[in-house]
């Protein structure tokens, strides 16, 4: 190991007139009554098929390495497929329904995933790894929430673009990522179909289970068949969507590197396009912080989903003033972050989504240790099986640093101190994305100016981590264009001809 | 700067500023905590052992107050052994009784000497008071602080209050109570926590349980937030009890895992951390009942005091 | 007495609230119908659309951070100045010149008025469940560039930047190839409006040379390309996808760029981006 890198040892317990230590035992959610199947297949207009090639690939659930489900693989004849049915619909039912009835079936959706929200947070739990608390507390409640939100707007475009007339586009092609499988599903789908379209999603390939829950759930709904389609796939059946000809509109959610390949990809063409890309967003703390709520903000910034999250608070600002406290508080509180089987209800940070991930971020990190900073993570007791990484945090860290400057995607946080305000927004906005930002301060006049000086499209103030279907949410700079959420996210899938 | 040296004003104006919606989220995030088998029963014996069984009713008499100490001793008579409570809380006139009643046992006899609820007569009386219980065997007396002086800026007055009834302690434990939901602002809290243990208060107490908002989780998270760092900065281990509206087994526990996750193991522990509380010592008899036999209990199945 | 030797005036770019040259040292010649010379312009090079684009990014927080109803002030002063020029621009124009300016003077009261207002329609409150106060507010993207088409050299010009440095961005226009000399003058315009320099920046040029620089330029945020061929669109979304920057292929409006629809909230709406901002909200 390096010289350079503290590792704790676990800390001795303090003496305590009783002996008894109060340890908390296992409370795993039961996953007895989750109807997962072994095979999945297609949703396509309406009904499952399995792929045409009648390839499969395995989903693993990244805290044990099983084997979940075998489930088809989308191919360029499945997508040929499922775009001329979502096609086929937008012409012949979904673009011909009034918004007061599209909004029916919205409404429909919603109900039904509250109802199997336990079921579908079990899901997502298994197939991506992050803690049961989050996909039961945060993941299912907002998916909800995003489609009653949505619903909602669909009988209401014209107050949404007053002034204006504005019409759906046709086919949507909506590609997404695995750090909030069916959230994102949802911030997709949902205004999507209120405005009027028609999509075809491909889940990502690691986490491709909910989104076809998702698609029993329309089936259920008896949403028209060909309006939502579901191609599970790799990055290959997403490369073949995105290109194809019939479709008018492409929405993706991931890496930034990807996105650019997309905005080649459709290059001349006349397709809409919105991306939500990468971030390398900045926790800024100000010297009159209120300190204890910060660091619980610090922690949720970076370690909340293992910190697979695009908007994670991944590099903290800490005023110089305070800088050694802060260390040590969150030295103390990492401590305690309870790391382990992500359907324990008393598991903080969940599993590693996969294999080639957790190896990114380990080669992050050891650029970090290469480059001279100072490593502190917690020993914690880590499963034989599955792919964990404990919750970590560089301090010494300066702006020219690896770790300062790439998306980690993973529990590891970069501490850099500033001296001034100015000093703190010039840091933060050195960076070529600009997601999100956090500002921790008392001070009402410093947030709003910070706010309006911040390079980002999602400032937290005294808070980080937050969504809400109401709130629109979308990147600048190489963090993407577009909004998703809120009135914002309607734009997006509109023509406004006048 | 030297802790001992600093003024009240000083002490007020630097105690760290708590975003509410932040202090909410915390303890609320910690109610998750899943606490289940093995760990349920050791901490629900745990709670009843840090139980300060209260009666403070004008109504109270001598026969009430001896029941209750019955009730102190042996909270689960004839159940299996189970600890007794902690201590047991009752206005000044009713010390002797209590004293008697529990003599021969480890159960300290608390009193709410000051003028309980309000505070609102004078230090001289306020102090008699004080003397008067400790005298009589109380070995802990919670006070009230001038929450009215506090609100208006008077820190000075409130402090030196709090180290005059200490002084009159004597040998006895002072706990303060903040009465929480009259500083309203949890900014307040922990300006008040700082004071108060600044002052020379071994424990801090939320509430009197006379007004209608008594502790929560998050005021409680507060103030141990601001017994960790006062440990941090001076050693001193300071006690905490939160008081008033705490009746169910479920919200014992999840006091427990906020103080052992936010000041860890060695405050789970009578000397330092207690429940104010009288109808909870049932509701935790009957979680033990049924992780003893795995059928869910009634009340009626334990005496009432 | 045979007539004066005329003047033959060399058109300049406009940079930074200055007439530089370009650094290339090139220029083409523009004649008339009758294939006399009538001037000299500068045919910009990629250094100068990066020197243009340093000083539009230098201006940018400046201009940001200038009062809604001050910018309102500076793009009336634009229409004011403009007005002042209208027959020395309608002789540059031709046929139908007068109608041009009126239009263009037009626009930018339109747009003059629009700078404390939109604002109030692309920000929302957003009732969030929780106790959080949540607002989202329009904000600039940054520096633009804006390839304005070869028709109506001033109007058309107008169109595109008028509602981006409405909105708070700072703007390079590449002008008509074919008709620099309106957007050229009004370049002069601009010198004496009170726009700050470096806020709006006019180069002359060649399209096919300027547009691959402007499209891959890492620190140009918005790229307007009106009237694009297929194979300029592409090129503008490829090149541009190097830093993810906003490219709108801009096609004429059908009614001309007289029309209505080629003005409004939408056309200031392309320079924005949306940020949303959450405070906790307690006692």
């Amino acid at each position: 190991m390096a010289t350079r890198t503290k590792r704790e040892k676990p800390a001795a317990a303090p003496e305590s007139p009783r002996a008894q230590r109060f340890v908390y035992a296992p409370a795993p959610e039961s996953a007895d009554h989750v109807r997962r199947l072994e095979r999945y297949d297609l949703f396509v207009d309406g009904k499952f098929r399995p792929a045409s090639s009648g390839k499969r690939f395995a989903t693993v659930n990244p805290a044990t390495e099983e084997t979940l489900a075998e489930v088809a693989e989308a191919g360029a004849k499945d997508v040929e497929l499922a775009v001329q049915s979502a096609r086929k619909a937008y012409e012949k039912t979904w673009s011909k329904l009034s918004g007061a009835e599209r909004g029916r079936y919205l409404f429909r959706i919603a109900r039904l995933i509250q109802e199997q929200s336990r079921e579908l947070a079990i899901l997502e739990t298994q197939d991506g790894g992050k803690p049961i608390v989050e996909s039961r507390d945060v993941d299912l409640p907002l998916v909800a929430a995003h489609f009653f939100y949505y619903a909602g707007w669909a009988d209401k475009l014209e107050h949404a673009f007053p002034g204006r007339r504005v019409r759906s586009l046709g086919v949507a092609a909506q590609v997404i990522p695995w750090n909030f499988p069916l959230l994102m599903a949802a911030w997709k789908i949902a205004p999507a179909l209120a405005a009027g379209n028609t999509v075809v999603l491909k889940p990502a390939e690691t986490t491709p289970l909910t989104a076809l829950h998702l698609a029993r759930i329309c089936q259920e709904a008896e949403l028209p068949p060909g309006v939502v389609n579901v191609l599970p796939g790799a990055g290959e059946t997403g490369a073949a969507l995105v290109a194809h000809k019939d479709v008018n509109k492409v929405a993706f959610t991931g890496s930034t590197e990807v996105g650019k390949q997309i905005q080649r990809a459709i290059a001349g063409s006349s397709k809409r396009l919105t991306l939500e890309l990468g971030g390398k967003a900045a926790n800024i703390l100000l010297e009159d912080a209120p300190l204890d709520q910060a660091i619980e903000g610090i922690v949720n910034g970076i370690y909340f989903n293992q910190g697979h999250v695009c908007c994670a608070g991944s590099r903290l600002l800490v005023h110089e003033s305070i800088l050694e406290e802060v260390q040590r508080r969150l030295e103390r509180r990492v401590k305690t972050l309870r790391v382990g089987d992500p359907l324990d209800k008393n598991t903080d940070i969940g599993a590693i989504n996969s294999k080639p991930q957790l190896e990114k971020i380990r080669a992050l990190v050891q650029s970090g240790v290469d480059e001279g900073a100072v490593l502190h993570q917690p020993a914690c007791e880590l499963p034989r099986a599955g792919y964990w990484h404990p919750p970590a945090f560089f301090s010494g860290v300066t702006t020219s640093h690896r770790i300062a400057q790439e998306e980690i995607f993973g529990p590891v946080l970069a501490i850099l101190s500033f001296r001034t305000e100015a000093e703190a927004i010039a840091k933060a906005n050195n960076t070529t994305y600009g997601l999100s930002a956090g500002i921790w301060t008392r001070k009402g006049s410093k947030v709003f100016e910070m706010a309006s000086k911040l390079r980002a499209g999602v400032v937290w103030a005294n808070t980080y981590n937050r969504f809400d279907p109401a709130s629109p949410f979308g990147g600048m700079k190489e963090s993407g264009f577009g909004r998703e959420g809120g009135l914002h996210g309607l734009a997006p899938y509109v023509e406004v001809l006048s | 700067m030297n802790l001992a040296t600093k003024g009240a004003r000083e002490i007020v104006a630097s105690a760290p500023h708590v975003d509410t919606v932040g202090a909410v989220e915390r303890a609320t995030a910690l109610t998750k905590r899943s606490i289940k088998k093995e760990s349920k029963r050791w901490a629900l014996e745990l709670a009843l052992s840090m139980v300060d069984l209260t009666t403070l009713e004008g109504m109270d008499t001598p026969g009430k107050v001896r029941s209750l100490c019955a009730k102190a001793r042996r909270p689960w008579e004839g159940g299996p052994a189970v600890p007794a409570v902690a201590a047991v809380c009752v206005y000044p006139s009713m010390v002797p009784v209590a004293v008697e009643a529990l003599r021969g046992s480890s159960i300290k006899v608390a009193s709410v000497a000051t003028a309980f609820p309000s505070g609102k007569s004078p230090l001289a009386l306020r102090l008699d008071e004080v003397r008067w219980c400790v005298e009589h065997g109380a070995h802990e007396i919670d006070m009230v602080i001038d929450r009215g002086a506090f609100l208006a800026g008077e820190y000075a007055l409130v402090f030196d209050e709090i180290a005059a009834i200490k002084e009159a302690c004597g040998p006895a434990h002072l706990k303060v109570i903040l009465e929480t939901g009259e500083l309203q602002t949890y900014d307040r809290v922990r300006q008040a926590s700082e004071l108060a243990m600044h002052a020379g208060g071994d424990f801090i107490k939320t509430s009197t349980g006379k007004v209608p908002s008594a502790a929560t989780l998050p005021v409680t998270l507060v103030m141990l937030e601001a017994i960790r760092d006062f440990h941090d900065a001076t050693g001193k281990l300071i006690g905490m009890k939160p008081a008033g509206g705490i009746r169910s087994a479920k919200q014992a526990i999840q006091y427990l895992v906020l103080v052992n996750e936010t000041l860890g193991e060695r405050w789970l522990d009578p000397d330092l951390f207690r429940l104010g509380a009288s109808s909870l010592v049932n509701d935790i008899l009957r979680q033990l009942a049924k992780e003893r036999s795995g059928r869910y209990a009634s009340l009626d199945d334990f005496p009432i005091d | 007495m045979s007539a004066p030797l005329r003047v033959w005036k060399t058109w300049k770019l406009f940079v930074n609230g200055q007439f530089p040259r370009s650094e290339s040292g090139r220029y083409d010649v523009v004649k008339d119908a009758s294939g006399a010379t009538v001037a000299n312009v500068c045919r910009a090079s990629r250094k100068d659309l990066r020197d243009a684009v340093e000083a539009a990014r230098a201006a940018f927080p400046g201009w940001a951070a200038r009062s809604a109803m001050n910018r309102g002030q500076i793009l009336y002063r634009i229409a004011e100045m403009l007005d002042g020029r209208r027959a020395e621009l309608a002789a540059l124009l031709g046929k139908g010149g007068e109608r041009e300016v009126d239009a263009a003077v037009e626009r930018w009261i339109h747009y003059a008025g629009w700078t404390d207002k939109y604002q109030a329609l692309l920000g929302t409150v957003n009732p969030v469940a929780g106790p959080w106060f949540n607002f989202s507010m329009a904000e600039p993207s940054g520096v633009a560039v804006a390839f304005a088409p070869e028709d109506s050299p001033l109007l058309a010009l107008t169109s595109l930047v008028a509602p981006l440095i409405a909105g708070a961005n700072t703007c390079i226009a590449i002008l008509s190839e074919s008709a620099p000399l309106p957007g050229l003058l009004f370049g002069e315009v601009l010198a004496t409006s009170d726009v700050p320099a470096g806020v709006l920046n006019l180069l002359s040029g060649r399209r096919a040379e300027i547009l691959p620089h402007a499209a891959g330029h890492r620190d140009v945020n918005t790229l307007l390309v009106a009237s694009p061929t297929a194979a300029e669109a592409k090129l503008a979304q490829e090149e541009g996808a190097g830093n993810v920057k906003r490219v709108h292929c801009i096609a004429a409006p059908s009614g001309g760029w007289s029309a209505p629809e080629a003005q409004g909230l939408a056309w200031i709406e392309r320079g924005q981006e949306i940020k949303t901002v959450w405070h906790t909200m307690q006692l």
